[in-house]
């Protein structure tokens, strides 16, 4: 019986800190946001003020409308270039496939400013190509700043993403579903729309969801290159670095509106992708053909110049870096200064960039394996309220999120402004649920019967945790783990509010130089942030042996 | 140490579904005990509430004298065999087998030569260091098995453990498991829906259906003397017809027999098993329309129509020059010492009542 008892607690406990932290660094940050957003601070009272601001004047509602149109053109490319090639990978053989799969994923995993930063080079009024054209066509090369030149960098960042998550759902289609429908007489372009795009149609939309919130969310991109055109994000950090110390209501309002924008898209999606729910298993994988003629051109075609085009501006990022740089105009001659004077002032930067996201990666590790066990073993109804709290970070923005704990932890009871606890705690919230959704689903596909052998051969419950449990999940967690670190490396948009001298991160830094003009070290900031997430990749794949890349 | 089951009014709900209403059941020292039923029916349900997974809503579960409702699973001296082996996939085949032992208090001394005796007794002790994916689903199996034996358990239990291996292995593993049983001495209770693999490994068998027990008895009572027309039917093949019956006399379609042990005045239903109908030249029986032959090498089936319209299956050991052609008219005759009477609403066997 006093078995029973301890192990009651242990569970029970976790789920009480669980709901008692959940609580202070979300819900009530969030509901702090509400109360700045819709009540008077000077006189407590009740106000629509904030929201009849952002309405009634042309300069904030634009941006609204802005985002969208940016986010939805976004998406729909992303989901058309992602899906093709997709599935040409799936379906035809593709030289040095391999290869082109390592740097589809590299391109994608690097913050979209710095794709930005690098489209500015190759093709902004200074750009070399566009000087290059000049030089010797006389030619006016097409304007790349403001909504073409968000499209463009949003569009080739993202659509690794829609690749990623259809090459998976390919890996799951049985190959004779396609012979089926070849038998039945629907081949070539009839069955890819008849047959194979509703097959993939439910994955094609949790990628959508993905891309549509990155792109709608996304603060760097439109703030660099985006000029005049001003999207939401940025119209929420201009709203709260305006007021910083005074009242926040504008930008908490604006917030508040982005949260409503995310959280109706998410539930349209989730709509639509319960409606199409179905599951397959492949038993005989879809195998690569190889095809000869005009066809086969095209394909390697499409292929190599996608893959070249989003690859191109991390290249040009490392190549520049180790050119000599005098502020913003490149002189002739290479060299490593820019390293130098990198190595010199952005030390703590650099160990920053490692030390955050590593203590902040140990935290998602141990909620996200404890959540998972909850919401999967234990289920009731506390721990089906931990789900789906879990899941609310998904839809808020980075810079709300940013602006939300900056809010709450000003100030007493609390002060953690400045610190590197905040930067840690913003982390965690922003990663924790794409590494419990990973770890759910890891633990739902592990039989329950295997731990209750473990009970039967009389190890306890915490021993069977601790012995079969975790070490069942642990591949799934370790891989889960890298990208995690992966994308929290190359944190922006929460991390910009919250950080100080002391707490800047490379991602930090990279944007900021960028901003001040310090090309040269820039860019060689942006190249160790590189090699970093180059190195975590080539690692993930070590641990990861050519299983899938889920996000 | 193997123990006896004793199980008083089991009560199992989810909610207010109840899967197990009052359920009594006692199961010998040493004991091979089968739950047979088809799925749905409560035997993993009641498996489980032994084995301490599944919670007891009311009655007492004993091993001997000592009550273990709410007794911990790791604390019960089980072993479990299950459906899919849950074989620890990160652990060797041998780590599989000493885990139970390294919960137990042996001296790490002993762990090993407990664990080679298992893993020679399963014949697997050459892939003792292998890890389970390298494994096939019958080694598997024998690790399983290993695993659960080695603890030395009061209690072997087992849900469907064949279910998921191809027909020639799980005849095999079904002797395996007969003969380590027998070997080990344990008690065992054995669950599945396979009636020829319960009737072919069971000491005795309790049928169920709809978390009640129908039947406990020897794989023999329970083939040839079925309780109730559910056991009848689930275990082996049967016709029934119905007919009228006069004391011990039966009047099927016309032709009157008389069955030992029978005084009944009414409607019945007479339960014939393929096997028990008998050709015959006497046209005073039963006339029969054969409709259609299956032959199945050493048995033929004959699905033949009886003047009533009914169709019956009929099964006849295979001849060299078979002279019952679809089309021709036979004449039946039926075994009456094997056939089984029930009540028209097929409740009774009026056979055994009177028997006891």
């Amino acid at each position: 019986m006093k078995i029973k008892k301890s192990k009651v607690n242990l569970w029970s406990s976790t789920t009480l800190s669980l709901l008692i932290l959940y609580t202070i660094f979300l819900i009530i940050p969030l509901i702090m946001l509400l109360s700045e957003s819709f009540i008077d601070r000077d006189t407590g009272q009740f106000t629509l003020d904030n929201f009849q601001r952002f309405f009634g004047k042309k300069y904030y509602y634009s941006t609204l409308f802005n985002s969208f149109k940016v986010t939805v053109l976004v998406t729909a490319i992303a989901v058309a270039l992602g899906t093709t090639l997709a599935y040409f990978f799936a379906r035809f053989e593709i030289k040095g496939a391999k290869t082109l799969r390592i740097l589809v994923i590299l391109s994608s995993m690097s913050a979209p400013f710095v794709g930005a930063y690098s489209w500015i080079l190759l093709l902004g009024r200074n750009g070399v190509v566009t000087k290059f054209f000049e030089g010797l066509f006389g030619i006016q090369m097409p304007d790349i700043y403001g909504f073409k030149g968000i499209l463009l960098v949003l569009s080739l960042q993202l659509y690794p993403l829609i690749f990623l998550y259809v090459s998976g759902a390919f890996s799951n289609v049985d190959n004779s579903l396609l012979e089926a429908s070849e038998n039945l007489g629907c081949t070539g372009v009839k069955r890819f729309f008849k047959v194979i795009v509703p097959l993939i149609f439910p994955t094609v939309l949790a990628g959508a969801l993905l891309v549509f919130m990155r792109c709608f969310s996304d603060f760097g991109t439109p703030m660099l290159i985006g000029e005049g055109y001003r999207t939401f994000p940025v119209t929420i950090y201009d709203a709260y670095m305006s007021e910083l110390g005074g009242n926040n209501g504008f930008a908490a309002s604006i917030a508040i509106i982005a949260i409503i924008v995310t959280l109706v898209i998410f539930l349209i999606q989730k709509h639509i992708a319960n409606k199409n729910a179905f599951t397959m298993n492949s038993i005989n994988k879809i195998r690569p053909v190889k095809i000869e003629g005009i066809q086969n051109s095209l394909i390697h075609i499409y292929a190599y110049l996608l893959i070249a085009l989003s690859i191109a501006p991390q290249v040009y990022v490392i190549y520049t870096s180790f050119r000599n740089v005098n502020g913003t105009v490149f002189t002739s001659g290479y060299s490593l200064n820019s390293y130098v004077i990198a190595f010199s002032k952005m030390g703590n930067a650099i160990r920053n960039t490692l030390i955050i996201p590593l203590i902040s990666l140990t935290f998602v590790l141990i909620f996200a394996v404890f959540i998972a066990y909850l919401v999967v073993r234990k289920r009731s109804k506390i721990t089906a309220v931990i789900d789906t709290v879990s899941m609310v970070p998904y839809i808020v923005p980075g810079i709300v999120v940013g602006i939300a704990l900056s809010n709450t932890f000003s100030r007493p009871p609390m002060v953690l402004t400045g610190s590197m606890t905040i930067m840690v705690i913003a982390l965690i919230i922003r990663r924790l649920p794409y590494t419990i959704r990973s770890s759910v689903a890891t633990l739902q596909q592990i039989p329950m019967s295997i731990e209750e052998a473990s009970l039967s051969l009389g190890a306890s419950n915490v021993k069977t945790f601790w012995k079969i449990t975790i070490p069942m999940m642990s591949a799934g967690i370790i891989s889960g783990a890298i990208l995690s670190w992966i994308t929290m490396i190359s944190e922006l948009a929460s991390a910009i509010l919250l950080y100080t001298g002391k707490t800047r991160t490379l991602t930090i830094e990279v944007y900021t130089q960028v901003l001040r003009g310090n090309y040269g070290v820039a860019a060689a900031l942006a190249s160790i942030l590189a090699v970093l997430t180059t190195l975590s990749l080539v690692l993930f794949n070590k641990v990861n042996k050519g299983r899938d890349l889920s996000m | 140490m193997s123990v006896a089951i004793d199980i008083n009014h089991a009560l199992k709900k989810y909610g207010k579904n109840v899967i197990i209403p009052d359920l009594n059941l006692k199961i010998e020292d040493g004991e091979f005990f089968t739950l047979l039923g088809p799925s749905g029916c409560g035997k993993t349900t009641l498996l489980r509430m032994i084995a301490g997974f599944n919670s007891i809503e009311g009655g007492e579960f004993y091993f001997d004298d000592n009550i273990i409702n709410e007794l911990d699973p790791s604390k019960r001296n089980i072993g479990m065999v299950f459906q899919n082996y849950a074989i620890f996939p990160h652990l060797t085949v041998r780590a599989n087998v000493e885990f139970g032992l390294n919960n137990r208090d042996f001296n790490k001394k002993e762990i090993g030569p407990m664990a080679d005796k298992f893993l020679k007794l399963m014949q697997i002790f050459e892939y003792r260091d292998r890890m389970p994916e390298n494994l096939s689903g019958g080694q598997q199996q024998r690790v399983a098995l290993a695993r659960a034996l080695v603890i030395t358990p009061d209690v072997l239990l087992m849900d469907e453990p064949l279910s998921n291996l191809d027909a020639k292995l799980r005849l095999e593993m079904r002797q395996a498991i007969r003969d380590i049983q027998k070997e080990v001495g344990i008690t065992t209770v054995y669950v599945t829906h396979d009636q020829e693999e319960a009737m072919a490994i069971s000491d005795r068998i309790a049928v169920m259906e709809l978390g009640e027990i129908q039947q406990i008895g020897t794989p023999q009572a329970i083939y040839h003397r079925p309780v109730n027309e559910f056991v009848a039917s689930f275990i082996g093949r049967t016709n029934f017809i119905t007919a009228d019956c006069d004391k011990d006399e039966v009047d099927v379609l016309g032709h009157k027999v008389r069955v030992k042990d029978l005084d009944y005045k009414g409607k019945v239903k007479v339960s014939i098993r393929p096997e028990e109908f008998m050709l015959t030249d006497d046209t005073n029986t039963i006339k029969a329309i054969i409709k259609d032959t299956i032959f199945l090498g050493l048995n033929t089936h004959f699905f033949m129509e009886l003047p009533n319209k009914q169709i019956v299956e009929i099964i006849k050991e295979s001849m060299i020059d078979s002279k019952i052609e679809t089309g021709k008219t036979v004449y039946l005759t039926i075994n009456v010492d094997k056939v089984n009477v029930y009540t028209e609403d097929g409740t009774n066997n009026l056979v055994i009542a009177h028997e006891n």
